[in-house]
């Protein structure tokens, strides 16, 4: 394209020169850019990107194959035993690492759904217009800038069977106050979700703000001009202006819900049994208290597998189903 | 809670720090390990030096520590000890990285149930010329420790301080009932719960599903004559007899009413400081911190309520750490100082603890002192077997199993004949890991 469009200013002066300069070499448009200009760009990012993520996770998967044990001198290669031990659900490692995966399973399931649908309500009120709508913000944000530790012991104490607050508060109330928040099931899971919910729901809530300030003020009036009722005009404006958003705070949500570890490791210890440990708990145990990181690296990539996978889905639900035609079309 | 012990907070923290370090001990690969065991001198008189000095003193025992240390340095002029405190759960998990890659410290105290676990991965090096040279030999110490700190024909710790669990009770409480003197055995133990409940004392004795239930049921087992563990590190045996008549006592203490039910993480020891119970059992590195609490309290030794006297017990031992390029001046002036600590530990008593030495202990040190009853029965104190890798799957087993039975999720037997049965398969697979 470029050829075609140069009109240089300096051309009068090269005698003789009409049209394309013949014989010179090659010249650039102004506007695009050397080849090296973008890696350029993006080397800072993908220095740190190259030496933090993809070489771990590359030399993950090689350890991995290994029985890999940090303190020994020798780290035999194993094949992919490590990952067989796994799928044997009576060996030492098969049988707890599910148990683990079955408790990330249920967390996941019970958290995710609260966080998308809870985040959605607070954003929808801070969207609207009201005194002091800016102090609300902070409130709802507020839990998510402190550490998982914070909350985590903060909440074990307020939620303590005995002489935890909740409890207190629930008995001057004159409801059930003896409940064991922490030390029995379903109580543990109820806890362990609702502090995350508490915790996070600010993050996806901003988010979703954004995402609702950017829908057009112009379709929700014409949608009024057309006789649409506010359930109307949330169902066919407001989530189809959410769909790109509610895509990314799904899949995120999925795998930070899925990397549970603090909450459960300080407040219930991945009790009351082994019911609250997680896969990440596991993980970490096996590879860091036990040192087998041969072991802990399979585990790793069988959870991300699975992550990936949900992804994928989760990319396919919220695909653009009326738009896929069209956007084809345009391109080819 | 800020004690040797209580350190759950920062496991997390501890978790993070030792995937940084891993990087750097997954790629050093570690060497072969020759433990060959460094010369003792009592003097060191070459170039000045500084040794590094790992510990985990983080609690009300940190400042003892460090005045001890201050006064070592001052009194050496060509040897400075630079500490390096962190919680005790990071330091486990950091000293192996640390040492593997060439970056650990010279020296350094960590738990006598630690030893064994360290030698077999070459944190650790022998300490036999040291202990030599020093002039430690058995006399000084209770069998029960001495057996504790030889791990394949080898020791690896020199002792600084024994310390167990302690029965502590209100003594305002104990007034008002009418119990003059501390429980000591079954019969005594059940009647003061009864006088406590009925001196309007509705829970006189939480009973504790976590830390440290283990350790309660542990010592109740070993007062029924059990074994929690083949000392060769083959099986588990905290199924046994004993150990289930341990767990079914403290499940028995819920459901006779004299503790609530669910007692979550530490919540009876805050309870205690309260007032709110009587009596709990902890570590008497908490003396310190109920001092500070202005309570009226006391201790004694946890009572024989399942057979025979006898009581968990842990130990700080000081260790050479394993040098993958040894400096001969940085090993020597780490012996001069672990040899002065143990003829000091006689001050470390002020943090709460018991000195190893008999003959530190007989110098008048603990007269008047909280502990003094409970150092009184040392030779009941008893130390978890040396078998590499047993503290992982202790808190991945047993803890699991007396959390369970307390809480009355699983039956006491069930319980633990399942979580023995899980802790002898990962034993042997650790036994075939380290060369048995």
């Amino acid at each position: 394209m470029s050829e075609a469009v140069t009109h240089r200013p300096d051309a009068p002066a090269r005698a003789g020169a009409s049209g394309p300069p013949a014989g010179s070499r090659r010249r650039r448009s102004p506007i695009a850019p050397a080849p090296a200009t973008p890696w350029l760009f993006l080397a800072p990012f993908l220095v740190l990107f190259g030496t933090f993520v993809l070489l771990p996770a590359g030399f993950g998967v090689w350890i991995s194959l290994h029985d890999w044990d940090y303190t020994f001198p020798t780290h035999p290669f194993v094949g992919l035993s490590n990952y067989q031990a796994l799928f044997d659900p009576s060996s030492t490692a098969g049988g707890p690492f599910w148990e683990s995966m079955r408790a990330t399973g249920i967390f996941t399931v019970l958290s995710v759904p609260l966080l998308l649908v809870v985040p959605l309500g607070v954003a929808l009120m801070m969207n609207a217009r009201f005194p002091g709508r800016n102090f609300l913000r902070a409130v709802y944000f507020a839990p998510y800038v402190l550490g998982v530790a914070v909350i985590s012991v903060l909440w074990r104490y307020l939620l303590d069977t005995n002489i935890g607050l909740v409890n207190h508060y629930l008995g001057v109330l004159g409801l059930p106050d003896s409940t064991a928040w922490l030390t029995s099931q379903p109580a543990a899971w109820a806890s362990l979700v609702g502090v995350t919910v508490w915790w996070t729901l600010g993050f996806n809530a901003v988010i979703y703000l954004a995402a609702l300030q950017d829908i057009s003020a112009e379709l929700y009036e014409a949608a009024k001009m057309d006789g649409a009722g506010a359930w109307q005009r949330f169902r066919h404006v407001t989530l189809p202006g959410l769909r790109p958003v509610l895509m990314f705070v799904t899949v995120n949500t999925i795998i930070m819900s899925a990397n549970m570890f603090g909450q459960s490791y300080l407040m219930t210890d991945g009790g009351p049994g082994r019911s609250t440990r997680t896969a990440i708990m596991r993980i970490a145990e096996t590879g860091l208290s036990s040192f087998q990181m041969g072991s802990a690296a399979a585990m790793s990539y069988l959870l991300t597998v699975v992550l990936m996978a949900l992804s994928a889905l989760v990319f396919w639900l919220f695909r653009d189903r009326d738009a896929v035609r069209p956007r084809k079309k345009v391109r080819s | 809670m800020t004690t040797t012990y209580r350190t759950r907070g920062t496991r997390l923290t501890a978790a993070v720090a030792a995937l940084g370090v891993l990087a750097l001990g997954a790629c050093s690969g570690g060497d072969a390990a020759q433990q060959q065991p460094a010369a003792f001198s009592d003097t060191y008189d070459g170039p000045a030096v500084t040794i590094d000095y790992w510990n985990g003193f983080t609690g009300g025992d940190g400042p003892f520590m460090q005045g001890l240390v201050d006064q070592f340095n001052a009194e050496h002029e060509n040897i400075t000890v630079k500490s390096n405190t962190v919680e005790w759960a990071e330091f486990y998990q950091k000293l192996p990285a640390a040492v593997t890659a060439g970056e650990g410290p010279d020296v350094g105290v960590m738990h006598v149930e630690q030893l064994s676990t360290n030698a077999a991965r070459s944190v650790i090096d022998p300490v036999d010329p040291l202990l030599d040279g020093i002039g430690l030999t058995a006399d000084d110490f209770t069998p029960a420790i001495w057996d504790a700190i030889e791990y394949d024909g080898q020791r690896y710790g020199v002792p600084l301080d024994v310390h167990s669990l302690a029965m502590y009770y209100n003594t305002e409480h104990f007034e008002k009932a009418g119990i003059t003197e501390a429980p000591t055995d079954a019969d005594s133990f059940a009647d003061a719960l009864d006088k406590l409940q009925a001196a309007g004392y509705e829970h006189p004795f939480w009973m504790p599903a976590r830390w440290p239930a283990h350790l309660m049921f542990l010592s109740g087992q070993w007062q029924g004559g059990g074994e929690p563990y083949a000392t060769d590190g083959s099986a588990a045996q905290f199924d046994s007899a004993e150990g289930v008549a341990s767990l079914e006592w403290m499940r028995s203490i819920v459901d006779d009413g004299y503790s609530p039910a669910d007692v979550a993480q530490d919540a009876q020891y805050v309870a205690f400081k309260n007032g709110a119970t009587s009596i709990t059992f902890d570590g008497i590195w908490q003396i310190n911190d109920l001092e500070d609490s202005g309570l009226p309290y006391a201790a004694a030794p946890v009572p024989a309520v399942l057979g025979e006297q006898a009581v968990w017990a842990s130990s700080h031992q000081f260790f050479l750490a394993h040098q993958n390029d040894p400096d001969e001046d940085k090993v020597a002036a780490s012996q001069v100082f672990v040899a002065w600590m143990s003829e000091h530990s006689g001050d470390w008593a002020q943090a709460g603890m018991i000195p190893a030495r008999e003959s530190v202990r007989s110098s008048g040190v603990l007269d008047g002192t909280v502990q003094q009853p409970i150092a009184d029965a040392i030779d009941t104190m008893r130390f978890l077997p040396p078998v590499p890798g047993l503290g992982t799957i202790q808190s991945e087993t047993l803890e699991v199993a007396v959390a369970d039975g307390v809480l009355g999720t699983r039956p006491p037997e069930t319980a633990l004949t399942e979580e023995s049965a899980r802790a002898t398969s990962l034993m042997e697979e650790n036994l075939a890991r380290f060369g048995g």
